[in-house]
């Protein structure tokens, strides 16, 4: 027996295209963080901005809380459902709207995944410079939201700095357009503002994006440390010697032998830490810098040093590193990816805390961080059959955090608050600022219809079930 | 005018003044004309690590001691603020969203505010992002502060994510046959791998682009894009001191002749044409330049031409003006589109309308 609300769902959706059904509802109940799950009452599938339009205006008029989602790959729990809510799930809203190659933008629909954009701008050349590791199949829309990142931030920035101009309907239905298609603008830059809410202050429907030339040269230099800090030093020394590599990813010990065991990249089985160095640019200015990066390893007390000489030894030195998040699930039945930055100067002390940390709990943790924008990514070992091994996992989770704060870094580089860091939000931020968040959230979203119960905590009328195990 | 030189001040100040009007430098006197306070004496430098890459200062520090300070360390602000030599804050440079012909290579201004400290409507110190170059902890409360020329709080405090500065730099100037054939020139110099720093076209028919690196490398760079851009036109290079200088005069809009206006539109490339045209029409001709590969024009406005002729031009275009220099009706010209995502915002960040230039004003 279908509510008035479900009735009016069956009205906008054919079908086929309004899943109430336990079994069909499964696939939604929760998103990369698996921790999480949370049965929505329905899921609609919208093939049009009207729809969502119409659909959001639908749970504006009956109350219900709305989850805008895309291919739910959040690491931070952004795109769990909400009880009794709507999924509103918007991986068919997949067209490019506009390509324009002379201004060298896009206007894309959020269910566009990332690889999509550079897959459509690779004929002229350029990309959508956002990386994140789920690339292939995360979209634009999560992108937006969550203000995503990947390895080349320092130089590049997050999506906030790619994306121009946003078409969105607010929480009360409401439709606006932020911001516009030219890389410089007049006025208060709402769309930055809007980028990285985490779905609290609407859903973006049309997404202007902005392409780069994609480099044309790139060389990729490997370096091994006996310990952790010396790593670390070579970062600063890199900065120091005023390069700006495109990336700068550091591994570990533990991250080493599982990349090793998974792929063989050809780390050096001792080494207590792998950096990897890759300048990019056009041919002349990275030949010129090459030899200087070179030369800066070698004099940070590298014990060894591999450059790529070519494409395929390039592809193999960052094959260990990609691989890394699912090599380290062959070392653990579980294990939970944490998400804390530093400034970069602190890093060497941060990694020798997290192990003393880890020391000290007796759990296992790998680390694999980008090292440039001292964004460290902690896996933290476990195995979820061992009654309160969750539970101690995510308590040394909080402590790496809580280290970020005191560091003065962040409790998130790029995964977001989502449900996972709402308690740490405060933590980092004074009382002030967190009343203030809240009042912009209600002031924008007065009912918190929109993903409610995310990022602040206040806001969680309903609170999300942990299942205890992944 | 009040003139607060702590936080504290700024605060006591709001919390007393009905309306609160902010100037920094009064670089930007079309913005800064009936100001009530005065921040340029919130300066300093709060915190700086060269190795960190991140720079953080009060809001009415000048961009120039900053520029100079980064130098001495060989890093420099990417999105190259104008008007540093004319006094122009960080505050004021944040407020008024701006930034100069270099942010073609790393981005503008948006692309390197971190984290603010502001003041908002009631007086309570806020803090938004933080001083890290990578943060997605809570709302981007400094993205919001870009160009909101203080409609949305004092700005007090502000993070930067600064950058190795180039070794050495070279400019060539290619002069081609019209306006169509310099913007085919100017876009595919845009599309093309070649990472430069600048790309400005000073209609109808010359192009600026300049490159900026390591110095061994600088000299087959530029005979690369000099070979691209002689496809198009005759080019003529420059490098030494002279071209700095030359560069550094231009972000100071030394090219705008005395008792000129200047206003700034975005707008995108495929519109130059059409704005040329309609230019042509009128008399006196303003003076004009396109920057960041057409993404943007500076207008310098004669005083015998009529106000009402750049409404009509940026509503043809769909596009809006920002008043620097002048007198105009508002400091945001164009047509306003109605925003309530930015009304519901302002309704938290200034309740009272301390903020507001005049009683109909809603977002600009």
């Amino acid at each position: 027996m279908l509510n008035d609300f479900q009735q009016a769902l069956a009205r906008i959706y054919p079908r086929q295209r309004v899943l109430f059904g336990r079994a069909e509802l499964a696939t939604y109940q929760c998103d990369g963080l698996t921790a999480y799950q949370v049965k929505p009452a329905a899921v609609v599938l919208p093939e049009s901005g009207r729809e969502v339009i119409d659909t959001v205006r639908l749970c504006y008029r009956y109350q219900v809380p709305f989850v805008a989602r895309g291919s739910g790959t959040s690491l931070s729990g952004a795109s769990v459902p909400v009880e009794g809510g709507l999924v509103i799930a918007l991986n068919r809203l997949n067209r490019i709207l506009r390509y324009d190659r002379a201004e060298r933008v896009a206007v894309v629909e959020p269910g566009v995944t990332n690889w999509e954009v550079s897959e459509r701008a690779a004929a002229d050349g350029f990309y959508f410079a956002p990386d994140p590791s789920s690339g292939p199949v995360c979209t634009i829309g999560g992108n937006v939201a969550l203000n995503s990142g990947g390895a080349h931030c320092l130089k590049y920035g997050m999506t906030a700095n790619h994306v121009l101009g946003i078409r969105a309907v607010l929480p009360d239905g409401q439709v606006v357009q932020l911001g516009g298609d030219s890389l410089e603008s007049c006025g208060a830059d709402v769309t930055g503002m809007f980028v990285g809410s985490e779905g609290l202050f609407g859903i973006a429907l049309e997404i202007t994006v902005r392409l780069l030339p994609r480099p044309e040269a790139y060389r990729t230099v490997m370096a091994a440390y006996r310990s952790l800090a010396a790593g670390g030093e070579g970062v600063a020394r890199v900065v120091a010697a005023g390069l700006l590599p495109g990336a700068m990813e550091i591994m570990d010990r533990l991250a080493i032998q599982a990349a090793e065991a998974a792929v063989g990249a050809g780390y050096p089985a001792d080494a207590e830490a792998v950096l990897i160095v890759e300048l990019e640019g056009p041919q002349e200015e990275v030949e010129a810098e090459h030899p200087r990066l070179v030369r800066v390893l070698e004099e940070s007390g590298a014990v060894a040093i591999e450059v790529a000489r070519d494409e395929a030894a390039r592809q193999k030195i960052w094959k260990g590193r990609k691989s890394a998040f699912s090599a380290v699930g062959r070392l653990s039945p579980d294990y939970l990816v944490q998400d804390g930055v530093v400034p970069r100067t602190r890093l060497g002390e941060a990694l020798a805390e997290i192990q003393r940390l880890s020391q000290r709990c007796g759990i296992r943790v790998a680390n694999v961080f980008h090292a440039g924008d001292g964004n460290l990514h902690p896996l933290i070992l476990y195995d979820g059959r061992e009654p309160g091994a969750l539970e101690r996992a995510e308590r040394l989770a909080g402590e790496i955090l809580r280290l970020c704060i005191r560091l003065g870094g962040s409790i998130t580089g790029e995964h977001g608050v989502g449900l996972e860091k709402r308690q740490f939000l405060q933590e980092m931020f004074g009382p002030d600022d967190i009343r203030f968040m809240g009042q912009i959230r209600r002031a924008v979203d007065p009912l918190a219809l929109a993903n409610r119960g995310k990022v602040l905590a206040e806001d969680g009328i309903h609170e999300a079930v942990a299942a205890g195990t992944a | 005018m009040e003139t607060p030189t702590s936080i504290e001040q700024v605060q006591d100040a709001v919390r007393r003044a009905q309306v609160v009007r902010v100037r920094g430098g009064g670089s930007k006197p079309a913005l800064s004309a009936d100001a009530t306070l005065d921040l340029s004496g919130l300066r300093g430098v709060v915190d700086y690590d060269p190795s960190e890459l991140t720079l953080v200062a009060l809001a009415g520090t000048r961009v120039a001691e900053i520029q100079q300070l980064l130098g001495e360390h060989g890093q420099y602000l990417p999105f190259d603020p104008p008007l540093a030599g004319s006094g122009a804050t960080l505050g004021g440079t944040v407020a008024s969203g701006l930034s100069g012909p270099g942010r073609f290579r790393y981005g503008g201004l948006r692309d390197f505010v971190l984290g603010v400290r502001l003041v908002n409507g009631q007086g309570s110190l806020i803090r938004g992002g933080g001083k890290v170059v990578k943060s997605v902890a809570g709302f981007e409360l400094a993205k919001l502060m870009v160009g909101s020329l203080g409609r949305y709080g004092v700005l007090v405090e502000v993070a930067f994510k600064v950058f190795p500065g180039p070794e050495a730099t070279a400019t060539l100037r290619v002069d081609c046959d019209n306006l169509a054939t310099a913007l085919d020139a100017m876009i595919s110099l845009a599309a093309a791998p070649l990472d430069l720093m600048c790309l400005e076209l000073e209609p109808p028919r010359r192009l600026w682009v300049r490159i900026g690196g390591r110095s061994e490398s600088l000299r087959r760079r530029a005979e690369r894009v000099g070979r691209l851009a002689r496809r198009s036109g005759k080019v003529d290079e420059a490098s030494g001191p002279e071209e700095a200088e030359w560069w550094q005069a231009y972000g100071e809009f030394a090219w705008v002749p005395e008792a000129y206006g200047l206003v700034k539109i975005p707008i995108g490339s495929r519109q130059i044409p059409r704005l040329e045209s309609c230019i042509a029409r009128w008399e006196p001709q303003p003076v004009r330049r396109y920057g960041i590969a057409g993404n943007v024009v500076w207008l310098a406005w004669p005083p015998e031409l009529a106000p009402s002729r750049l409404e009509d031009a940026l509503a043809a275009l769909g596009r809006r003006a920002l008043a620097l220099r002048g007198r105009w009706p508002r400091r945001m010209l164009g047509p306003a589109p109605k925003d309530v995502f930015s009304a519901r915002l302002l309704q938290v960040f200034d309740p009272a309308g301390r903020f507001r230039r005049s009683a109909g004003e809603t977002t600009d």
